[in-house]
């Protein structure tokens, strides 16, 4: 019978059946500071043994400093945390990149960049953002806590097949938009609930032609669609990207592998529950105006009128336009911004860093902005941007240039927006106080964070001169 | 078997309506509090930045922070509710399990709603919460009611039904109901597998021998 992605997938991991409640089994568990010491916790309460201890791949992220590395976490509370994760992956002999490692990164960069992600494989996190290793055709969840002590104890989770949902994005895009701007896109059409309950995967010319790291930015969102996991196909772009990254599979494994590889695409005649049809030809660069992915509009449109949406929306339309200090109707490219932050899981790739390094070069930014700065989502993502000269680019023009970690996208760490700030941002969410208290964010793609640093406001990355 | 969560029992209490669709987890408990490596303390801070006027961090003595009068949490009419009424896409965002975590050490046992985001959904059952999923009619016809009155209602697992001064009934899946019935510890009964899944991995690896690194 023919299956889609997700099914192939599911299937190849089901280890018991018992109605619609499945046991599936888990090949990668991925863990940062924040979300699993109460799990270590669990398992010695309990007094049981890690399952499978080859599986799990620690990385402190959340919590790191993005400046002055060497003199540690200044935050007592903060310290704690990413010491006990130490001690736990000390306790257990686990695989862990620690802040001095120059593998730490974003515990979503480094796991395909090291070739830990691989296709086919289920991977969960307790992070919301594991949707991003779907990009390499694995089924990648996000879990909470007690789901990440299951894990460990059963190297299992107890689960429920999840609806498919394809969305086809057809044609070209412009070239200056970029897989943010799809993924902004396609949750301003669907909507931050239209993924709930459904496994996406994205297809179409406009995903063919996405860089690995392009189509790891849209599978990051898919969450904030709603869908726990978004997944792209295997093609040649997966197979070259992962060829002699440091876990891959080596020689004759690796043809074993690609051989298996190969067939984790949809059937032609795949069902799924839903089908999107966008036409790419039809996306602008986007700028989320509100406080919801779903607020988001294009460069050349304006925030809605209150008078064209239905009557259950306006509550949380004055809400959001209140908090975000705008009015109705204000075209995008008005928006004026005071800080700048380009990094997080969407978009900190040596990708995203050279696109918006592309269109700094030779630009300084507007005397208006008050902090800008370019945060690698790994040591190694640092390290090759710095090998290109791209940290001379981004400093040059006014950027700081930090240590890799989460940093702004959720201020957990001393990076953090004041009340009133207004932020373009390349992270995943605007929510109220998400990147500190009272601040505002505007989530856009990296060229178009760069290109608003440059000139204060929102303009349009199409009508840009661009160096490179 | 061991117990991991307390048994899931039948409910009468005052329903708190928060009139707000789309709340996610970092407004349910913020960032800062989730340096924590504990499970329980964060009922102090839920919704921190919509209960107090100041900006919390953990450590302070909120007893003598400035409380926002108008949020409906800090009503004293709502003190020992446990149950919470909201709109649609509840719980969406960041998978922190702090948030269930904060709901429960409030006192929150039950929440209703339109619609609720995946992850956190999934969460609510393994801290012991019931989350009520209503018609939006019916969700319309409940905060239509808490603006007369303070409401009461009546949560029944069993049976599952909710009522006020009407009952409406809920679909749940059978599973997720036994394991809050019974606060059956899911790891106990996955570990009963064990055998199961020692055979699954033999096979499994011989098939795709490369993610067998060691
Ligand atoms: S960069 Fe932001 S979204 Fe990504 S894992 Fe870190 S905090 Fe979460």
């Amino acid at each position: 019978m023919a299956k889609n992605l997700y099914e192939k997938i599911f299937d190849k991991h089901v280890v018991l059946a018992q109605d619609d409640t499945y046991l599936i089994y888990i090949d990668r568990h991925l863990i940062h500071e924040v979300t699993s010491p109460q799990a270590f916790e669990g398992l010695k309460i309990h007094e049981r043994p890690l399952w499978r201890k080859e599986s799990v791949v620690a990385v402190p992220d959340h919590n790191v400093p993005t400046t002055d590395r060497d003199k540690g976490i200044q935050d007592p509370i903060s310290k704690i945390q990413v010491e006990t994760l130490d001690q736990n992956c000390k306790d257990h002999n686990l695989l862990q990149f620690d802040m001095s490692d120059v593998r730490q990164g974003i515990v979503h960069v480094i796991g395909p960049e090291q070739g830990l992600t691989l296709p086919g494989m289920t991977i969960v996190c307790g992070d919301s953002h594991t949707s991003t290793h779907g990009a390499f055709g694995a089924l990648a969840m996000g879990i909470g806590t007690s789901e990440v002590e299951h894990v460990m104890a059963t190297q299992c989770l107890i689960q429920k097949k999840l609806k498919t949902m394809k969305i086809d994005v057809q044609g070209k895009t412009h070239p200056l938009v970029s897989a943010k701007d799809i993924a902004l896109f396609v949750i301003g059409q669907i909507g931050t609930a239209g993924g709930t309950g459904y496994a996406i995967e994205f297809c179409g010319d406009a995903i063919q032609q996405l860089s690995m790291e392009g189509r790891m930015t849209l599978c990051n969102m898919a969450i904030e669609a709603g869908a726990r996991s978004g997944m792209v196909a295997v093609d040649d772009t997966t197979i070259n990207y992962l060829k002699n990254k440091p876990f891959a599979p080596k020689n004759g494994m690796w043809d074993l592998a690609e051989k298996d590889w190969r067939t984790l695409h949809s059937d032609s005649d795949a069902v799924f529950d839903k089908v999107v049809e966008i036409d790419a030809t039809m996306i602008e660069p986007q700028v989320s105006w509100g406080t919801s992915p779903e607020m988001v509009k294009g460069i050349t449109e304006s925030i809605p009128k209150k008078s064209n949406l239905t009557s259950d929306k306006h509550l949380d339309f004055q809400r959001a336009l209140e908090y975000m200090g705008l009015n109705e109707n204000t075209p995008i490219n008005e928006i004026s911004v005071d800080k700048v932050f380009i990094g997080s899981c969407t978009n900190s790739r040596i990708e995203d860093l050279r696109e918006a390094a592309r269109y700094l070069k030779g630009k300084k930014i507007n005397p208006s902005i008050k902090l800008a700065m370019a945060v690698p989502g790994s040591g190694i993502v640092k390290k090759q941007a710095e090998s290109e000269g791209l940290d001379k680019i981004f400093m040059e023009s006014g950027f700081q240039w930090r240590d890799p970690g989460c940093s702004m996208c959720l201020a957990m760490n001393a990076d953090r927006l004041e009340s009133g700030d207004r932020c373009a941002s390349t992270s995943n969410r605007n929510f109220e106080g998400r990147q500190g208290q009272g601040g505002r964010t505007h989530l856009v793609s990296p060229a178009m964070a760069a290109a608003a640093a440059v000139h204060g406001h929102f303009v349009d990355i199409r009508n840009e001169k661009i160096s490179g | 078997m061991r117990k991991s969560v307390d048994k899931f029992k039948h409910i009468i209490s005052k329903v708190i309506p928060l009139d707000r669709s789309n709340i996610d987890t970092d407004a349910i408990i913020p960032k800062q509090f989730l340096k924590s490596i504990k499970r329980t303390g964060f009922g102090p801070n839920l919704f921190d930045e919509w209960r107090y006027l100041d900006h919390g961090e953990p450590g302070m003595d909120n007893s003598k922070r400035s409380i926002n009068p108008d949020f409906v949490l800090n009503k004293p009419q709502f003190k020992d509710s446990k149950i919470l009424l909201v709109r649609e896409n509840f719980g969406c965002g960041s998978s922190r399990e702090h948030a269930p975590w904060a709901l429960l050490d409030f006192g929150i046992k039950v929440i209703i709603a339109e619609s609720f985001a995946d992850i956190f959904y999934n969460n609510c059952f393994k801290n012991g919460i019931l989350p009520i999923t209503l018609q939006k009619d019916e969700i319309e016809e409940l905060f239509s009611e808490t603006e007369t009155k303070t409401l009461e209602i009546e949560v029944n697992l069993e049976k599952q039904f909710v009522k006020s001064s009407k009952s409406y009934s809920f679909e749940i899946d059978e599973f997720k109901k036994s394991s809050l019935l019974n606060g059956l510890d899911e790891i106990g009964l996955t570990l009963e597998n064990k055998s199961v899944i020692v055979n699954f991995e033999k096979s499994y690896f011989s098939n795709y021998p490369w993610l067998k690194q060691e």
